[in-house]
């Protein structure tokens, strides 16, 4: 979770040739921009067309363009189907220390929401709920097992 | 129902002031002391009663394993193979032959006697300079035979103390949270066990997520996060009847809590619309205090022994970093400086040092530095390592280690780990299940 933003460079390189090098040996379908997960392996949709989940930066929880553009479908589902609440669930990955993991989950669906909200989605619909390191869905100790499970993910509570 | 024990201590016989034997438990020790551990002697009669009231054959020579094991694991003793003694049990407690201690190169030796007066267990205990010829302690204990490892333990806190000028840490329960399944779907529990992993229980089912529990200061009460109902919340629970309640009426996740040294607040962090700040609540007129105030996360709490101040973590300089501030909130101060990341600060008990996680170039560290910061020294190095926790005295730590999987996300496992304030001595705590969350309670006894 928690990278010093010194190495943090160092990093996105050896993450970019790791990703090549995933590619090559085939090693499931995932990809990273950065050090951001870009794939599809572990998405689920809402709705066709509609993605549940955003990825984040190690430590981060500033939104991708992608994100953004994931963000606006949800938004538009959202409207469409006004009768639907979410739970935004915010996850770290497990390189972190577990308390700060659990703000930081906090801190990363509440990105999320806030950005529903922006799009006209009402507050009173969408509440979060923090997991930090304890639900990932990959179980792997690899840069592109920990981008997986840094997410935010939108879930349907009725 | 953990706690009150019946417990009677009498000083046998007036001690020789001046030291004798000593060990230096300042540095790594690598010539721990050899030490004699002679079974405890039991006449026939006690004999057959433990055998009918605890189904133990030999509890003299039972509790004495106690007592070595104990003293094995501090790394400062070197408890001799009992094989080698030629001195029988019973006459050793009353006279030893100190040439046939020294003979096999003893330099302390323990011995002892258990009875059983009126259904309950007397236990008592010499320990003697075989080098000076003279004894140095001797202590007798009465309580319910049930209680016979806690003997065991409070017999290794006199030595202990006898012998290095410091209080032991055997007398001890762990509290910590219990794993099992896969790790994508981790059923946790609350468990509580000796010091040296005997007497396990579980306080929680496994039905919601928990993390994080402390004991107060009386060991008494325990408080962690639960998940319970799918809103994780500071819960408080009271360990002798089970009961719980949610701390505070927080309009969103609480987590990260801690008692004051007091045991009359507790300390957390409260998160809300991406901020988590300090919070206190005190626990008999349940007024909530704020303590910070920062848009950047806020968390790990932990005050110093006087309760005058607190250290917490904070990302307020852009990555987490560890900080202290008076106990109002006033006089913020970053300490920690080093390359890396720094969490879980922790305050010693002895007031002078703050254990903490350091994430450096993919590693993690548990370390401790000075309260101004200063004199930062790492303890151990490894893949995944959290959440340090001191031993009574400040001596030693306990944290827990995760396994890095393999390529098909195998292998996954969480263990608690001890390891000396010194850097050496580093061992597997042992549990029945894989654990997380260690935290050490204070000394039972006195």
């Amino acid at each position: 979770m928690n990278l010093n933003k010194i190495f943090k460079n160092a990093l996105l390189v050896a993450l970019a040739c790791l990703a090549l090098s995933a590619c090559a040996k085939k090693v499931g379908t995932g990809q990273m921009q950065g050090d951001v997960y870009t794939g599809t392996d572990t998405v689920e949709y809402l709705a066709s067309g509609v993605p549940d989940r955003v990825f984040f930066a190690t430590n981060e929880s500033v939104l991708t363009t992608k994100s953004r553009e994931t963000l606006r479908k949800q938004a538009a589902w959202l409207r469409k189907n006004s009768k639907i609440n979410i739970v935004i669930e915010g996850h770290a990955d497990e390189r972190g220390t577990r308390e700060y993991n659990l703000a930081l989950g906090e801190r990363r669906a509440n990105a999320a929401k806030d950005y529903l909200m922006t799009y006209g989605i009402s507050a009173d619909r969408i509440s979060v709920i923090s997991y930090g390191k304890e639900r990932p869905v990959d179980s792997g100790s690899n840069p592109l097992s920990w981008s997986k499970n840094r997410r935010s993910v939108t879930v349907k509570a009725n | 129902m953990f706690f009150r024990y019946l417990l009677v201590l009498i000083f046998l016989i007036p001690l020789n002031s001046h030291a004798l034997i000593e060990v230096d438990i300042s540095r790594g020790n690598l010539s721990p002391l050899p030490i004699a551990v002679s079974p405890l002697s039991l006449d026939k009669e006690s004999k057959q009663s433990l055998q009918k009231i605890l189904k133990k054959k030999d509890l003299g020579s039972e509790i004495s394993i106690v007592v070595e094991n104990n003293l094995k694991k501090t790394g400062l003793f070197n408890p001799l193979n009992k094989d080698s003694f030629l001195q029988k049990s019973d006459i050793a407690h009353l006279k030893p032959r100190f040439e046939d201690w020294a003979l096999i190169k003893a330099q302390a030796l323990i011995t002892g006697k258990v009875t059983v007066v009126d259904e309950k267990l007397r236990v008592e205990f010499r320990l003697w300079d075989v080098l000076a010829a003279k004894e140095m302690l001797a202590l007798a204990f009465t309580t319910v035979p049930s209680n016979w490892r806690r003997v065991g333990h409070i017999i290794t806190d006199k030595i202990y103390e006898r012998l290095t000028g410091e209080k032991g840490y055997f007398d001890t329960r762990i509290i910590y949270v219990a794993e099992e399944g896969p790790k994508t779907r981790r059923i946790k529990k609350l468990g509580i066990m000796d010091q040296d992993g005997f007497n396990t229980k579980y306080l929680t089912l496994g039905n919601e997520l928990v993390l994080t529990p402390r004991f107060n200061p009386t060991n008494q009460m325990v408080t962690y996060l639960s998940y319970f109902r799918n809103l994780p919340r500071v819960y408080l629970l009271d360990i002798e009847t089970g009961i719980q309640e949610v701390v505070g009426d927080f309009p969103g996740m609480t987590f990260a809590p801690r008692f004051s040294p007091d045991g009359k607040k507790i300390i957390m962090s409260f998160a809300k619309d991406g901020n988590s700040d300090i919070y206190t609540m005190d626990l008999e007129n349940r007024i909530v205090e704020r303590i910070t105030n920062h848009p950047s996360i806020d968390t790990s709490p932990s005050y110093s022994p006087d309760g005058k101040y607190i250290c917490f973590n904070s990302d307020r300089s852009g990555y987490q970093q560890i900080y202290i501030m008076k106990s109002d909130g006033s006089n913020v101060k970053r300490i920690s400086f080093g390359k890396g990341l720094y969490g879980t600060p922790v305050w010693s008990p002895r007031g002078d040092l703050i254990a903490f996680t350091k994430l450096h170039k993919g590693k993690f560290y548990i370390g401790v530095m000075r309260t101004n910061g200063k004199g930062e020294r790492l303890l151990t190095e490894n893949f995944y390592q959290e959440a340090p926790s001191w031993s009574p005295n400040g001596r030693v730590l306990i944290f827990y280690r995760e396994t890095k999987t393999d390529e098909k996300g195998e292998g996954f496992s969480a263990k608690l780990w001890s390891i000396d304030l010194t850097g050496y001595n580093e061992r597997l705590v042992e549990t029945e299940t894989d654990a997380s969350d260690p935290s050490w309670s204070s000394l039972l006894s006195n």
